[in-house]
């Protein structure tokens, strides 16, 4: 149980936190950057697919069997099947943050794409009918009927993708792409488990924090009108918001 | 990577078929104990959250926090109590199976419909009975949807105990794969996870539809 405290102690140091080649500043920033950009990518590439095949219900079952085999790809395997590709194209460019945030978008972009489908199918098609009969254009059916119907559920695939996506960036660290994860992995090589486990709480904390700011995003983005009470709905595979461990 | 090297070397996965078969074989044994340990503990909780509703709101919080932390630190932070062993690698585990099994089961049995109960208690049905003979094959699907899901993310989370030294195939994608710029090891682990996460769901499926063969014509 010492290891804790000196885990804390490992924390605790200023001198830990500034150093510039090495410090947790600058491994917190490239997690964080890391994290950002590829959720950024997930939904850019994401989102538009989901709601298009919900919206039009077109390609849905072929686009939805890849996003359920992309997430049977254990989150490691993301960085190994992307890093000996970028190598190869890139040479020493091929390693650090590009297999990174490729890996991580590839991982970030399927409870996406699955929860904007999920959520859009679930529309009531009356409520469709009636913005069609009040002769709302197609896209306006989508932006101002569909899609804040679906905000829920969308947000939560946008939640889960992001915790997933903050949890993997620890493992960028064996391809190059530093991040908290970097002090985990060089300390048990070099057997320094202060540093592993002062970054592990780090880690732990900021996955923590991440849920809980989509979560509180997500409560506040719903409309009124149509939240909902305390039901839960089972968890089916392949279904919505499957929240998934990760890296 | 050396230059030239091929992503795939078939010559490499000949030569090593048995190591690649004991990685396998360590995988699939530390998914099954998880899993199974995870089913037992969850069933446990998911009845007493049932029969002492005010527990179900903190047995959730609780798992649902340990489920938000990455798995690698959660491995790490386990070291200071049980070591660099097995029974580590297996405690995280079994703790990441908890919330999507206790959540589950207990919808599962609470969406057992009340005239199905009371059906059961007409014709002299114990409650004991009553719950193994009635409730619980009415719940089975839900129960074994859940199980699904807990298997296939264990599949995935294996890989990651290969940095405290266990690993299964995550021996084969970051030891002898990405650590040594060695592709054919990274692919063929890979591969092999995605497999073993889709042969174990088909598994699971059959096993529900065996157990509620009522349910077939329903489809699912």
């Amino acid at each position: 149980m010492e290891l804790f405290g000196q885990g804390i102690a490992w924390l605790a140091d200023p001198a830990n936190w500034t150093d510039p080649r090495n410090g947790i500043f600058l491994r917190l920033w490239e997690h964080v950057s890391l994290s950002a950009a590829a959720l950024a990518a997930a939904i850019a590439i994401g989102l538009p697919i989901g709601l298009w095949i919900g919206h039009t219900g077109r390609g849905a079952t072929a686009v939805i069997a890849i996003a359920n085999i992309g997430r049977a790809v254990p989150s490691i395997g993301w960085l190994g099947i992307v890093f000996p590709l970028t190598l190869v194209a890139l040479g020493r460019g091929g390693l650090g943050f590009v297999p990174s945030v490729i890996a991580l978008t590839a991982l970030g972009i399927p409870p996406i794409v699955t929860n904007a489908y999920a959520g859009m199918r679930e529309v009531d098609a009356d409520l469709v009918e009636a913005g069609r009969g009040m002769g709302m254009r197609e896209l306006d059916v989508v932006r101002q009927v569909e899609i804040p119907v679906a905000l829920p559920v969308i947000l939560a695939g946008i939640r889960v993708s992001a915790v997933q996506i903050v949890a993997t960036a620890t493992l960028a660290a064996i391809v190059g792409g530093g991040t908290l994860g970097d002090f985990i992995i060089q300390g048990i090589f070099v057997r320094a488990l202060d540093r592993v486990v002062g970054a592990a709480i780090l880690v732990a904390i900021l996955a923590i924090l991440t849920e809980l700011a989509f979560s509180l995003l997500e409560r506040r983005a719903i409309s009124p009108g149509i939240r909902r009470g305390g039901q839960t709905a089972p968890i089916e595979p392949g279904g919505v918001a499957l929240p998934r461990v990760a890296g | 990577m050396n230059a030239g090297e091929p992503f795939i070397r078939f010559d490499w996965i000949i030569d090593n078929l048995d190591q690649i078969g004991q990685r396998l074989g360590e995988h699939v044994l530390m998914v099954v104990a998880s899993v199974l340990i995870g089913f037992a503990i969850s069933f446990g909780l998911a009845l007493l959250a049932r029969s002492h509703r005010w527990t179900y709101g903190p047995i959730i919080a609780v798992t649902s926090t340990l489920y938000a932390i990455p798995s690698l630190a959660l491995f790490v932070l386990l070291i200071p109590i049980t070591g660099l062993s097995l029974t580590t690698g297996i405690v995280a585990l079994v703790l990441y199976t908890l919330l999507i099994l206790v959540r589950n089961i207990v919808v599962a049995l609470d969406g057992v419909p009340p005239e199905v109960v009371e059906a059961a208690t007409g014709m002299g049905y114990g409650p004991l009975q009553r719950f193994w003979r009635v409730e619980l094959p009415v719940a089975t699907p839900v129960i074994v949807a859940g199980l699904r899901i807990a298997t296939v993310t264990t599949v995935g989370l294996v890989a990651i105990t290969t940095f405290i030294g266990l690993g299964g195939l995550g021996y084969l994608i970051i030891n002898s794969g990405t650590r040594r710029f060695f592709p054919t090891s990274i692919y063929v682990g890979v591969a092999l996870c995605v497999v073993l996460a889709v042969v174990a769901d088909l598994l699971l499926l059959w096993l529900q539809r065996r157990l509620t063969p009522w349910a077939a014509a329903q489809g699912r």
